[in-house]
């Protein structure tokens, strides 16, 4: 099966564009696994932040998911399009990286 | 070739001091990172990831093991005598038994931090794990263990102050100068800068090297960052042919949202079945070869890794490729009542144990091996100290089930503890060139054309599952050096980067870096012991060999990987 990814890429200061891939994917396959085969796959600069991979135990992956906050490693592939971006509330750091480590934690 | 230098890492580094720099927030660096500031260190807690999130302790949903006596009376030289056993005769007696003996203290001061512990009639309850000889190991209700120990530490950390936190940050080299650690060389992932950092004294409490596996239940960032970074610094490593696999990983269907090692604790409790795919118990055709059994286990972790292999070999495994895991002999009450709402989970993963059976295979979970280190827990650079899953000794050829959270506590206590005695006893004094060779290699990174370096990370951890993993032998080890000889070609020595700032190329090129380095010191040492012995099984040396009973140990020497052999040490530390 494939899956189409509509993702929102770039960095702070310049508009936003949007670039499709095409991923295939197994059932029950997440986001995550669709986002890092991607990377191996097509586009190694594609930014994307996650620790844990599946557990759900890092929080990290937290993105805008069609439109709702969600988790990459929760969230299931489907066939069709798929709209990937950064959180809207947090700073953007690039592609769908944003700043979500509390204050005190920054560098 | 295009050639191009990327913007922010030629500006003037941000520069950062402090007492003790703690690399890594799991459980041991968090401890560490304590106990250096209530010493009166300053401190600054690192992490590549964010704050506490990473590495393998949020990701422990299983048992920690202490003597508490809580549930049953015990004494701490009990739990280092199944310790020793567990470890076929390779353990650094001296770590082992500050482990033991300091396990019940660090529990006891995380049940009034506020853990949460599971109770029973007003004690502690401590469940019987595979190679304990009692029960003796607590557990936080249901498989939250890791994630209420991290935040349990979290929280102290915040509330204690007198440490500084900072997160995104990837530690590139640690700066030595004349034989000292003095401080490190750092990538800022969110802005593209380099940060060098001065302190008296360093922790490496980066976890181990199950990264470097294709299957493995530990956190992405779990590579062997730490025992690249002490190598490079002159430390030493031992052990490191010692990769524990876990029998029972979970393999198919997917399941988000849960860890993958999470089927162990409700086998145990349940008595699930171990089916191959002619849903024909095999376990016991395995039993003979040794006569060992963890509890109510018909065989240990390695040897229950040995009969699946064995069988998907056979062409007896399940689609998937590992072996079936049946509850269906188990009434649907009694699944309930011991998954509770892990029942939930596992019907949105579309998974009902009581009608269907799931697929699992061995999968890479723990590093026996690391940082080589004292009583102290000081390598043997001085100022350069280890704590957690990265040290190396205390479990020899095999961990103990629950041994490694009460280690991360144990031992990033006493490193903290020992960072913050050495920076008393020390003077600043800061010599930027000390970091001049980490700033030069970043800035000579370039935006080429070259090879995918996620697509190689891939490829390595196929090489170490298939070539390096449970099972060895001469041929499949020599083939894993020579392919991870090509990669370090393909990789090179110039690094490679794409954009400004969060960038994942450079990060992949740094993090190959190391785990081609740490990926030679698993191999040069499994190929050199000719025997088997816990988690280092070869094929062509099927059993243990007394000769072999001595600790190997991984130097580098002029940017070449130096083998050596070391007696065992017996004999315990004054605490």
């Amino acid at each position: 099966m494939k899956a189409t990814l509509a993702i929102q890429r770039g960095s702070p200061g310049e508009p936003p564009r949007i670039e499709t891939f095409e991923v295939g994917f197994e059932p029950g396959q997440s986001v995550l696994d669709g986002l890092r085969r991607l990377r191996a796959e097509a586009d190694p600069s594609l930014a994307f932040r996650f620790s844990c991979i599946n557990a759900n135990a890092c929080k990290e992956c937290m993105m805008l998911i069609d439109g709702q906050v969600g988790y990459a490693c929760t969230a299931r592939l489907k066939e069709g399009v798929t709209a990937l971006a950064p959180l809207p509330k947090k700073a953007l750091i690039r592609d769908l990286v944003s700043e979500i480590a509390p204050p005190d934690e920054r560098l | 070739m295009t050639l191009k230098q990327t913007g922010r890492l030629t500006d003037t580094p941000t520069h950062i001091e402090t007492d003790v720099l703690v690399i890594g927030s799991g459980a041991a660096g968090m401890y560490a990172a304590l106990e250096a500031a209530k010493a009166g260190a300053a401190v600054v807690l690192a992490d590549r990831s964010l704050i506490g999130r990473g590495g393998a302790t949020v990701m422990a949903q299983m048992t920690v093991a202490a003597a508490l006596g809580e549930q049953t009376p015990d004494h701490w030289e009990h739990h280092l005598s199944d310790t020793l056993g567990a470890g076929r005769g390779l353990c650094d007696e001296r770590l082992a038994a500050l482990l033991c003996e300091d396990g019940p203290r660090r529990l006891r001061e995380m049940d009034g931090w506020k853990v949460g512990w599971a109770r029973e009639d007003g004690h502690i309850k401590q469940a019987q794990a595979p190679g304990h000889d009692r029960p003796r190991c607590a557990y936080v209700d249901f498989l939250a263990t890791g994630p209420a120990v991290s935040r349990t530490l979290r929280s102290r950390l915040i509330a204690a102050g007198g440490v500084r936190r900072i997160g995104d940050l990837l530690i590139v080299d640690i700066a030595v100068r004349d034989g000292e650690a003095c401080g490190a060389t750092a990538l800022h992932l969110p802005s593209g800068r380099i940060v060098t950092m001065a302190a008296k004294a360093v922790v490496i409490a980066t976890g181990g090297l199950t990264g470097l596996y294709r299957r493995n239940s530990a956190s992405s960032n779990m590579a062997g960052d730490g025992y690249a970074l002490g190598l490079r610094a002159g430390a030493e490593l031992i052990d490191m042919e010692f990769v524990q696999f876990f029998p029972i990983g979970h393999l198919a269907p997917r399941l988000v949202g849960m860890d993958p090692i999470m089927w162990d604790p409700f086998r145990y409790k349940l008595g699930g079945k171990l089916l191959n795919a002619q849903m024909r118990e095999f376990e016991q055709d395995y039993a003979t070869a040794d006569g060992r059994s963890d509890g109510r286990y018909v065989l240990t972790r390695d040897l229950a890794t040995y009969a699946i292999t064995k069988e998907v070999e056979a062409g007896r495994g399940s689609p998937a490729g590992g072996a079936y895991l049946s509850f269906a002999h188990v009434p649907e009450a009694e699944i309930r009542g011991a998954f509770g709402p892990v029942v939930d989970r596992l019907a949105a993963n579309g998974i009902d144990l009581a009608r269907q059976p799931v697929e699992v295979a061995p999968i890479a979970h723990y590093h026996m091996g690391g940082l080589r280190v004292d009583q102290t827990l000081q390598t043997r650079v001085p100022g350069l100290y280890a704590c957690g899953e990265a040290v190396g000794g205390a479990n020899g050829a095999n961990r103990l089930s629950g041994n490694a959270i009460t280690e991360a506590f144990v031992f990033g206590a006493r490193a903290g503890r020992s960072a913050a005695l050495r920076a008393s006893q020390s003077v600043a004094d800061w010599q930027p060139e000390a970091a001049h060779a980490a700033i030069d290699l970043l800035r000579s990174a370039t935006k080429r054309d070259a090879p995918n370096l996620a697509a190689i990370v891939v490829e390595l951890k196929a090489i170490m599952a298939d070539m390096a993993g449970p099972f060895r032998t001469e041929a499949k080890l020599r083939s894993a050096a020579e392919a991870i000889e090509r990669l370090k070609a393909e990789v090179g020595g110039v690094p490679i980067s794409s954009v400004a700032t969060f960038d994942p190329v450079l990060v992949d090129w740094l993090d190959l870096r190391n785990m081609l380095l740490v990926a030679q010191s698993v191999i040069r040492p499994a190929l050199a012991r000719t025997e088997s012995r816990g988690a280092h099984q070869r094929e062509d040396f099927p059993t243990v060999d007394d000769t072999w009973s001595v600790n190997q140990t991984v130097a580098l020497s002029n940017g070449e990987i130096q083998l050596g052999r070391s007696a065992v040490i017996a004999g315990r530390a004054a605490a």
